[in-house]
């Protein structure tokens, strides 16, 4: 930014006490362009019209109200996918999490100092971490079929690279004295890992994880989408037959079972930390 | 010596139950949850499949990866930004008044549990029935998506704007009062340099979340570099799906560097 100062003075006070002081010249101006910049592009680009928004608004209410009242009966066919949904989260997150410790392990520089290995380990969590859920879950669809088998595995491959990421980065901060002196008397390095290290990391590993599981009991909602299992399936059933009553109560059924998801694993958490 | 040590080892406490405890719970909820895995057997075909979207990535469609027409990954890349900036922008636009009505310190607490439900419920709904439902608004492509991740954000953006209003140091105000500083004095320079660089924070990191969230929006039509690649999955066309996976990945992480060092810098100086 040397070279914006140069273009415009900077202010400069002569205090009371005869000191000069100088302020550089403000950037606001030049942050505002870009932005107006940004934005002109993005709006030419994406098409975007605010009239169109406020002429046509009425449609997405029409679709909002419509889901009200959600049909209550249409539970009893909603439950049973709902579980499937909470089910494939929780295998996948568990499985997930379970790979991520030895990958977390091989990716933690003072636990395995070989840089290559790091950067190997480093580089699958991040492409695996890149592809997008839904994306992984189309591409299972393909190997594996249409069913809840794919969405379990997208649900695995997210907890994998979540959990392992955040978990190498843990475990590079962990206090190494007792693990040295561990090996020190003679200890080979996994005995050293397990009863130095592990217990360190125990409770950030378990939180961690279940916060991947909360996330991804949220993320199965939609997973359906590309035929991947769980109730995303009769969301976009329903959606496609404009039945927006039982959408509102999927949606519903949806939101109570994340906040009681959520509500449960936060205490989980809590008592964790 | 070693009595000693033995009596200090014995004094560590037995967690053996308590571990075979939440062992037991996990093996059972694992079983119920099996069902999961209904459905799970690779065919044949699935192995040719996965090896060929394999071998799409290892040699992508160069025309269309580094091509820099309508339809060329770079173009995608660009509306798939263009997307997740201008629903950002719009999200903390709606998400700014709402989270100075949800905040505790502002308003009293029975408005703040109305506003924190409505805020809650609007997290619940998944984006794509946002988007299948901004379709009807807008017609199809990147203008319902924008509109889609402007919801989309409101939900995380407010609860963060909210915790940072919530941390406002009241001191401040109550100086630049004593000072004879009017109304809007107050708010230049007492509010806003509070909030600015929490917030500018807090839209790079949504920015990022949202660029996620735009290369799928394409699967409902609702524009980014989703659309073109589940077409070309549907056509079996693994060369062009993998110039796309690899520009997405590109996309991804690229932007997660610069929103990691952006918000460092913002925040820390």
């Amino acid at each position: 930014m040397g070279w914006y100062d140069k273009l415009f003075d900077a202010e400069s006070y002569t205090l009371a006490n005869g000191k000069t002081v100088s302020q550089k010249f403000t950037r606001v101006p030049l942050l505002v362009l870009l932005l107006l910049i940004a934005i002109g592009i993005s709006v030419w680009v994406t098409g975007f019209k605010l009239t169109t928004l406020f002429t046509n608004l009425s449609g997405f209410w029409n679709i909002f109200g419509s889901m009200f009242p959600p049909k209550l009966s249409y539970f009893m066919q909603v439950w049973q996918p709902l579980l499937m949904t909470i089910q494939m989260s929780f295998f996948g997150s568990f499985f997930g999490a379970l790979l991520a410790l030895p990958f977390a392990v091989l990716a933690a520089h003072n636990i395995t100092n070989n840089k290559i290995v790091n950067l190997l380990i480093r580089f699958i969590l991040t492409v695996v971490r890149t592809i997008p859920t839904l994306v992984s879950a189309l591409i299972a669809t393909y190997i594996f079929g249409l069913g809840t088998f794919a969405g379990t595995v997208a649900i695995f491959l997210f907890s994998f690279s979540f959990v392992g990421k955040q978990l190498f980065e843990y475990i590079e901060t962990v206090d190494m004295g007792a693990y040295e002196a561990l090996t020190a008397t003679g200890a080979n390095a996994p005995r050293a890992f397990v009863t130095t290290i592990f217990p360190q990391i125990l409770p950030i590993y378990l939180s961690t994880a279940l916060f991947a599981f909360e996330g991804n009991v949220r993320y199965a909602a939609i997973l359906g989408y590309v035929g991947a299992g769980g109730i995303g399936m009769i969301l976009n059933e329903k959606i496609g037959w404009r039945e927006f009553n039982s959408v509102g109560m999927i949606l519903l059924s949806i939101f109570v079972a994340v906040v009681i998801i959520e509500t449960v694993s936060q205490r989980l958490r809590k008592h964790l930390s | 010596m070693n009595n000693n040590l033995e009596n200090v080892l014995k004094k560590e406490p037995r967690r053996a139950l308590q571990y075979s405890l939440i062992a037991i719970v996990l093996v059972i909820l694992l079983a119920v949850s099996s069902p999961a895995l209904h459905g799970a057997h690779v065919t044949t075909k699935g192995i040719e499949i996965g090896w060929n979207i394999l071998m799409g990535i290892l040699m992508p469609d160069t025309s269309l990866l580094f091509g820099l027409n309508d339809s060329s990954v770079a173009y995608l890349i660009l509306q798939t930004i263009a997307i997740a900036f201008l629903g950002t922008l719009v999200g903390a636009v709606i998400a700014v008044p709402l989270s100075f009505i949800s905040a505790t310190n502002i308003v009293p607490r029975p408005v703040v549990i109305v506003t924190r439900f409505i805020i809650m419920a609007i997290r619940t709904v998944p984006s794509l029935v946002y988007g299948l439902m901004f379709i009807r608004v807008t017609g199809p492509g990147p203008f319902a998506g924008v509109m889609t991740l402007a919801i989309v954000s409101i939900g995380m953006i407010s609860k963060l704007f909210i915790e940072t209003i919530e941390d406002l140091d009241s001191g401040i105000l109550e100086s630049l009062d004593a000072c004879g500083s009017t109304f809007f004095q107050k708010i230049r320079y007492g509010v806003l340099p509070q909030l600015s660089s929490d917030f500018i924070s807090i839209l790079v990191y949504r920015f990022d979340m949202n660029l996620r969230e735009a290369t799928i929006l394409g699967l409902v039509g609702a524009g980014g570099i989703g659309a073109p690649m589940i077409f070309a999955m549907g056509a079996y066309h693994w060369h062009q799906v993998g110039a796309i996976l690899i520009g997405l990945f590109i996309l991804v992480f690229v932007v997660e560097i610069i929103s990691n060092k952006l918000r460092q810098k913002i925040l820390y100086g």
